[in-house]
């Protein structure tokens, strides 16, 4: 469904962000993708979405090339992933609800549609008491789950989250974690930048790909233990 | 669609001042254009009322051998562009006098010797009448002998369509300026309405809106700024006219075409510039 085939990336003044990065992200799948600050994570995250393009090497998503994509198949193909940032990212003049609505409104959906699809969302991430509320009045932990349900508003094939419970306590990690996890169950893979090793190790089972100076340097599904 | 048109007038509601000053700016560029439009209309009708009744005449030498008149009025009247032609002779010309210079009639009625010539009236086809035409119609008669002098409405017709050139111009270089600062304002309206919104766009963008229903509202904004500086130039075209065909001149008003015209350019001016501004300062963000 993702691809990445020998991605390299170079930005103008800085050099070398990614070298030779290949692997390919299935269906359904959970994936972590670890490093130190500045190894290459977000970089990743931007090309899938299409909103960076690589220097060399060719990304493919849900069958739309790198190489080949049109401005306005960038845009039907960002329907299909979900991106949740590190500082949430909601407009603060409008509330829960409205955020969310947000995003079928830009696409054009029907006002029925989406008044019935946000009720859905916010139920599934646990916040339907929350919707009349604006950011401000939310904590960190509830504005990323407002975040979560933007993001799944087109039924995503996959969820990109960069450092998403970077700026969360342990507790609500742990709960925004969890959510990640059930929607994962539910059938969208989700690519999970973070540098909380502590998720990594007690996520036994899941996918870990990590990241160093632009290559990566571990993949636990090229490994045989 | 009615997201754009919220966010469009949005727009208006956020930079009130510089919106309006983008559509007075159009409102003057096209009142201009409307002013020339009213004077051009008149004159053209004008025109149209003398080349309806231009005529050639051909003042005779008294010494004019009448058979090579009688000939030649045969021959002016076989060429194309002529529909008629009278022979006036002398005393013909003094009775037309004494009745149509009434001013005069005294004068004339107490000469001894009649003064005037005989001449040839030389009436053209309506598609025949413009200044060319009708040059090289004169020219022609002015090659027989017997022909003191040819005059015709020529002179005067080169006379209007210069006036029509020359205030052209005026109105292309006035009306022009004023609507490349309207653009310019509109561009800075523009700009500073995707700078309010750029956390929007950002959303947008990151959630699969199309780049166009990303313009969309900033070129909708530029639509309604130009309509109604569109609507505003109508307006005054229309006081102004009614404030002197009532006084000064009998002034026709512009036909429908034209009013609608002028409106379609103010609304293209305003989503030329705004997509202008569109497409340099989205790339911004
Ligand atoms: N827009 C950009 N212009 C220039 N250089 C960039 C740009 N974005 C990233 N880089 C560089 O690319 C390299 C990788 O950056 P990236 O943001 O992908 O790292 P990261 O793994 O996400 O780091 P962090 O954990 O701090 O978020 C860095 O050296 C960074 O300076
Ligand atoms: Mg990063």
């Amino acid at each position: 469904m993702i691809r990445l085939s020998h991605v390299t990336k170079e930005y103008p003044r800085s050099g070398r962000a990614l070298d030779d990065v290949s692997f390919e992200l299935r269906k359904g799948e959970f994936c972590f993708l670890t490093g130190h600050s500045g190894a290459g994570k977000t970089t990743v995250l931007r090309l899938i979405h299409m909103a960076e393009t690589p220097t060399s090497g060719e990304v493919r998503v849900s069958g739309y090339s790198s190489t080949r994509i049109r401005r306005k198949d960038v845009a039907m193909l960002r329907r299909k992933i979900g991106y949740v940032f590190q500082d949430f990212r909601l407009l603060q003049d409008r509330t829960a609800a409205q955020n969310v609505a947000f995003a079928l409104e830009v696409t054009g959906a029907r006002p029925a549609v989406i008044r019935a699809k946000v009720a859905k969302l916010l139920a599934q991430v646990g916040l339907a008491s929350k919707a009349q509320a604006y950011p401000s009045e939310l904590s960190g932990g509830e504005q990323q789950r407002v975040a979560i349900a933007r993001a799944l508003a087109h039924d995503p094939l996959v969820l990109l989250a960069d450092e998403a419970t970077g700026n969360l306590d342990e507790r609500a990690t742990w709960g925004i974690f969890e959510l990640f996890r059930s929607i994962n169950s539910a059938g969208t893979a989700v690519l999970f930048a973070t540098h909380d090793l502590d998720l990594v190790r007690k996520s036994v089972g899941a996918r870990v790909i990590e990241l160093d100076h632009g290559q990566i340097v571990y993949d636990s599904a090229t490994v045989t233990v | 669609m009615t997201y754009s048109i919220r966010e469009a007038l949005a727009a208006f509601r956020r930079a009130p001042g510089l919106a309006g000053l983008s559509a007075a700016l159009i409102a003057l560029s096209l009142f201009i254009v409307g002013l020339f439009g009213v004077v051009a209309f008149n004159l053209r009708r004008a025109v149209e009322r003398v080349e309806s009744r231009v005529e050639i005449v051909a003042y005779l030498r008294d010494d004019a051998d009448p058979a090579a008149v009688e000939l030649a009025q045969h021959e002016i009247e076989a060429f194309p562009e002529v529909r008629k032609v009278y022979y006036v002779s002398r005393d013909e010309a003094l009775e037309n006098a004494r009745r149509d210079l009434v001013e005069f009639r005294s004068v004339l009625s107490d000469l001894d010797v009649n003064p005037l010539p005989a001449s040839v009236e030389v009436r053209l086809w309506p598609g025949q009448r413009g200044a060319g035409a009708v040059r090289a119609v004169a020219q022609r008669i002015a090659t027989y002998p017997f022909v003191e002098q040819v005059s015709y409405g020529a002179d005067w017709l080169d006379k209007v369509y210069l006036l029509r050139r020359v205030a052209g111009a005026a109105t292309a270089v006035l009306g022009g300026a004023f609507a490349v600062v309207a653009a310019l304002i509109i561009g800075a309206a523009v700009r500073l309405a995707i700078f309010a919104r750029r956390d929007e766009i950002a959303i947008m963008r990151l959630v699969g809106a199309t780049e166009s229903f990303v313009q969309r509202p900033f070129l909708l904004e530029g639509l309604l700024t130009g309509l109604i500086g569109g609507v505003v130039a109508l307006g005054a075209t229309f006081g102004l006219f009614r404030l002197l065909s009532g006084t000064v001149f009998a002034l026709e008003w512009i036909p429908l075409e034209w009013i609608v015209g002028g409106l379609a350019l103010g609304a293209l001016l305003g989503v030329a510039a705004s997509a202008h501004a569109v497409r340099r300062h989205l790339r911004e963000i």
